[in-house]
């Protein structure tokens, strides 16, 4: 009952902020509306026992892409109103094309409840006394560990990427060289000098 | 009793609420960035789903694997946005034609 409950709850959350997401006149609510729609999915996915996959949710997206996103919204000085003037004009097409895509969902779901997919076939059990992450671990270090290596490639590419990207050498400042620093000896900075007396000092 | 129905159709509303998003923010690409994340939470959602009732592991390891290319996605993607501002001081997704494509 309670997870019933709890599971409608979440579900009318996470629509609800999804179509707030999409709404909002400023930027900054739509991301905001974006994380509790993050927060309520992964509501859901503890009620399904993922909970690994929630808490990576909190924290991937929560902790790092919405921040990212509200990051780059106020810095960017945009005028937004003048961004959302076609709304009224792109809404007939939008709703068309939603309810088009709607539709297929719903054959399909029909399509597979019928029996015309067949899921029987497992690939990775889930073990019956062993927690979620252990599972998960487990499957993701031993049978999964090149593919998940070559997700930290990705994410290493895209954190390179987004570095070179946004990187600008900036002219007209005078940054520390420490090479050049380093170089340097003292008979190149030093000059002694035999200075007569009352004569003038020669720069 | 909550089923792997429910769960579809959450996910399936959540996918075209961010279609949705695309087409009606046409002109704003922070909201259309935002939209595509709804997109792949939706998937996320379903294929966690069909993990958990149809007891295989398989598919919460490729949730894992899509929550990666969302964060590589976004990172990638807000970086492009900031130099495109920092060049043409605007984001209106209808005056980016510098290429005439």
């Amino acid at each position: 009952m309670i997870q019933t409950i709890a599971f409608y709850l979440f579900a009318t959350l996470l629509i609800a902020s999804g179509a707030l997401t999409i709404l909002a006149r400023n930027p900054v609510h739509s991301v905001l509306w974006l994380i509790l729609a993050f927060f309520n999915a992964a509501g859901l996915m503890v009620l399904v026992g993922a909970e690994f996959i929630a808490m990576l949710l909190v924290i991937v997206y929560v902790g790092a892409v919405a921040v990212l996103f509200l990051f780059v919204v106020m810095m960017l000085d945009i005028d937004f109103a003048e961004l959302r003037a076609g709304l009224a004009r792109y809404l007939p097409f939008g709703m068309v094309l939603a309810l088009v895509l709607l539709c297929e969902m719903v054959f399909a779901v029909g399509a597979w409840r019928a029996g015309g997919v067949d899921l029987g076939h497992r690939l990775g059990a889930t073990p019956a006394d062993v927690p979620n992450i252990e599972a998960i671990g487990t499957l993701l270090y031993t049978r999964y560990l090149y593919i998940f290596e070559g997700a930290g490639l990705v994410l290493l590419v895209a954190m390179i990427g987004a570095i070179v990207l946004t990187h600008r050498a900036r002219s007209g400042v005078r940054p520390q060289n420490v090479a050049a620093q380093n170089r340097r000896r003292p008979e190149d900075a030093i000059r002694k000098v035999n200075q007569p007396v009352g004569q003038g000092v020669e720069l | 009793m909550i089923g792997l129905q429910h769960y579809v159709t959450v996910s399936a509303i959540l996918f075209v609420l961010g279609v949705l998003g695309i087409f009606l923010n046409r002109k704003n690409v922070i909201i259309i960035l935002m939209a595509i994340e709804l997109i792949l939470l939706s998937v996320n959602i379903n294929l966690v789903a069909f993990s958990a009732f149809l007891h295989d592991l398989v598919g919460q390891v490729f949730a894992m694997f899509v929550l990666t290319v969302a964060a590589g996605e976004a990172a990638i993607g807000l970086a492009i946005l900031v130099i495109y501002f920092r060049g043409r001081g605007t984001i209106a997704v209808d005056d980016i034609n510098r290429m005439k494509g």
